[in-house]
């Protein structure tokens, strides 16, 4: 018989075709309308900003890598995601430098200092939000009206958040209209005003079966019924819902941030925990915290939280279930 | 009618389309058989001829006295040639009887001379396993003791499984639709050890004219088809008897324990036409498909048939081979020759071509639970293969590693293309083996 090569390997031999690398596609794609809405509102710079944290993010991991003589896996995309996430959590104000340092904290001390993709204990690109949040607190928080920025950075006007003004419970007659909040035409994070492109991008997700609904629905399910029951001063139920939902970090945080999979449960069960968790977070920081702002360390949180809920909703092994009927 | 199922599970592509209209073609009988002296189980036969004796087709060539073990006849007339170690599809030389055929078919005594109507219980299962009858969905467990359950066993359910939920294979499905009557007779026969059993012939939906064929032909007999849905591992013998009965097997326990007894279609054709025809079992149906096949087919192939020679009758490869499996895609296994046999539990020879082989390289674990989601026995494949690299027995245990069927599924699910079954299955064989240490310490 001639001589021939052929593999010899364990079973199975055939394998789906979904990568780690196509899935991290997919999450960029459902991100493109929220950064179309941050470059339409705020101008290129938040174009430029999205570029540099990507640049930054992919940069570290390969020197990272290299400098250690790892194999290089940038490839995987998962650090072009984190890239992309930090620089939609900035204010279109932000210094260029800003999204450099976010993006060495969130891929070199969080992802591979703890090991790279799979071995972060946090989402990388939150835990650089809040990095940047704690050392930087005004550059994080000097927003802008939509359509006063351009490319340059000059005469610039910072203006308070729809949840900075319910905060602060003044001025509450200059909040933005339902449909303004829908679309995105108001002050806030490069990618995280237009709930209409967010929620585009979910529906994507879903889709392609990239996430399940589970984490999502009871995070803004979570924020939006206790917003409703507990309103605050002379605000209606309704708006109070409307507001919470729709205005801050929310709908970013719930559909891009919670559901990474590194971070979170593996259980549809352990997913609603996780989701109702952050939801509580980020509603009792927003109306009895410091900040007007909650889902950062809602979402963390609940990251720190995530394999005891894993270790809470171990899967019952088969042989040891009860018969059908 | 509804479809059965289980939960979880994948859906793969079939891949059936190649040989699924192609009728079972009787194969061309080589001049050298190989007959592998090793049962699956582990049980290795003594050979009852001698190298130069003139053997006969049917004719009893080795067995042995152990319980669960079944006796091998030859598939031709002709010499014994040859007994020596040979290669097997595992990539291991066993002690191989390799026989000579004189192109005569010459025929031994028929298996048995009692009427098949009027034999008891007792006269079936003597003919059963002199037929050298085992699973041959793969498995190769004698059928015999399979079919002798302890005393307080109460069998209700007999299942043959005509599942076949295996990409590519189509063996089982030609069978049914070409010779229905071999398969519930064979069933009919087993209930005849079971007055008390229901009888039911399981068919996965991607196969209609089987279950169309198989119900038109059981239409007066108290059999129930059943209608399962196309999922894979619908054909594992818990998720079988899960989707048919509802009933769970609780781990380490055999399905007697619940009352079912699974048969492959195959096995229940055999059993047929040991008890009516009067004949061994030394021939079986086997598929053989893949891109780098030129004519894909169903054959009736001798058992020692070499694989080179339905590889040759095949129409030979149209493009270089880049995986040779022993059954199906999903939980077969690679081989690195076409030199060895066909055995009783050779249900598909595939070849693949190298894109079709591609394995993709693997990276790490992100967690995103596809795995979980795809473990039929609800398992935790990311958490079981970790414990595995570490040895760690203790935890592997109470995530109840031993439970694997070894399906593939999480394997097949996973987008790190991680090498999941390859190490649990490792893990599981260290269990194994120290398990077998403590005992003999203690015993």
């Amino acid at each position: 018989m001639t001589v021939f090569k052929v593999s010899v390997s364990s079973s199975p031999h055939i394998r789906h075709n979904d990568t780690t690398s196509r899935i991290m596609l997919d999450v960029l794609i459902a991100l493109v309308p929220a950064l179309f809405c941050g470059i339409l509102f705020f101008g290129l710079r938040a174009l430029l900003l999205v570029f540099v944290s990507v640049a930054s993010c992919v940069g570290f991991e390969y020197l990272w890598q290299k400098m250690l003589g790892k194999k290089v896996t940038t490839g995987d995309l998962t650090a072009t995601v984190t890239g992309v996430l930090l620089g939609l959590n900035l204010p279109v104000t932000a210094p260029w430098w800003l999204p450099v340092i976010g993006a060495f904290f969130a891929i070199i001390i969080v992802k591979q200092m703890f090991g790279g993709v799979g071995f972060n204990f946090v989402n990388p690109a939150m835990a650089g939000r809040a990095f940047l949040l704690a050392s930087w607190p005004v550059l994080m928080t000097a927003f802008v009206a939509p359509f006063t920025t351009g490319f340059a950075m000059t005469d610039v006007v910072t203006t308070a958040t729809p949840l900075s003004i319910i905060k602060s419970g003044e001025g509450l007659e200059q909040l933005p209209k339902t449909l303004q909040m829908f679309l995105g035409s108001y002050s806030g994070c490069i990618g995280e005003t237009s709930a209409l492109a967010l929620l585009l991008g979910g529906l994507y997700l879903l889709l392609r079966r990239v996430i399940t609904p589970h984490i999502p629905v009871a995070f803004v399910g979570t924020v939006a019924v206790l917003s409703f029951l507990f309103t605050r001063g002379s605000m209606s139920a309704v708006d109070g819902l409307t507001y919470q939902v729709l205005g801050g970090g929310l709908l970013l945080g719930a559909i891009f941030m919670a559901t990474d999979y590194v971070t979170s449960p593996m259980t549809a069960k352990g997913q609603l925990i996780m989701g109702i968790g952050c939801g509580l977070v980020t509603f009792l920081i927003r109306r009895f915290g410091g900040y007007p702002e909650g889902v950062t360390y809602g979402i963390l949180l609940m990251n720190i939280a995530t394999p005891l809920i894993d270790s809470w909703c171990r899967p019952k092994c088969f042989s040891a279930r009860a018969k059908r009927r | 009618m509804s479809k059965l199922t289980f939960r979880r599970g994948i859906h793969p592509p079939d891949y059936k389309s190649q040989t699924a209209t192609q009728s079972l073609q009787q194969a061309e009988v080589p001049q050298l058989l190989y007959y592998t002296l090793q049962q699956r189980n582990g049980v290795l036969l003594e050979p009852s001829v001698q190298v130069g004796d003139r053997v006969l087709l049917g004719q009893v060539i080795a067995e042995s006295k152990a319980f669960a073990s079944v006796p091998l006849h030859a598939s031709v007339s002709g010499r014994v040639k040859d007994i020596a170690l040979y290669l097997q599809a595992d990539g291991q030389k066993v002690p191989t009887l390799v026989v000579e055929n004189d192109g005569l078919d010459e025929a031994c005594e028929p298996l048995h001379r009692m009427h098949p109507g009027e034999m008891d219980s007792q006269a079936i299962k003597d003919v059963i396993q002199k037929a050298g009858i085992v699973g041959m969905g793969g498995a190769g467990f004698p059928t015999h003791i399979k079919l002798s359950p302890p005393p307080d066993a109460k069998i209700e359910h007999i299942i043959i499984n005509g599942a076949e939920c295996e990409p590519y294979l189509t063996s089982d499905h030609r069978l049914m639709v070409e010779h229905p009557e071999t398969v519930i007779r064979g069933l009919v026969t087993v209930l005849r050890l079971f007055p008390d059993a229901q009888g039911h012939i399981a068919i996965e939906e991607n196969k209609p004219d089987a279950i169309e064929t198989i119900r038109e032909a059981s239409k007066d007999l108290p059999i129930a088809v059943e209608r399962l849905a196309k999922k894979y591992p619908q054909g594992s013998e818990k998720h079988l008897i899960y989707a048919v009965t509802g009933r769970v097997v609780p781990s380490g326990k055999l399905p007697s324990d619940v009352g079912c007894i699974v048969l492959n279609v195959d096995t229940a054709a055999s059993i047929c036409r040991a008890v009516y025809d009067k004949m061994p079992l030394y021939q079986r149906i086997v598929t053989v498909a893949g891109g780098a096949v030129n004519k894909p087919a169903n054959y009736i192939v001798r058992i020692g048939t070499p694989l080179s020679a339905l590889v040759e009758q095949s129409g030979g490869l149209k493009e270089d081979a880049g995986k040779i499996l022993i059954g199906g895609p999903m939980m077969g296994i690679a081989t690195h020759s076409f030199d060895v046999p066909v055995t009783k539990g050779t249900s598909a020879v595939l070849v693949l071509t190298e894109k079709e082989a591609h394995q993709p390289a693997e990276s790490a674990c992100i967690r995103c639970g596809r795995c979980v989601r795809a473990c039929p026995m609800f398992l935790e494949p990311y958490a079981l293969q970790s414990f595995a690299y570490r040895k760690d027995v203790e935890n592997a245990l109470s995530y109840h590693i031993m439970d694997c069927i070894e399906c593939g599924s999480c394997a097949y699910s996973c987008p790190s293309k991680r090498h999941l079954v390859q190490a649990i299955r490792w893990m599981k064989q260290g269990v194994r083996a120290k398990q077998q240490a403590e005992k003999t310490r203690k015993g």
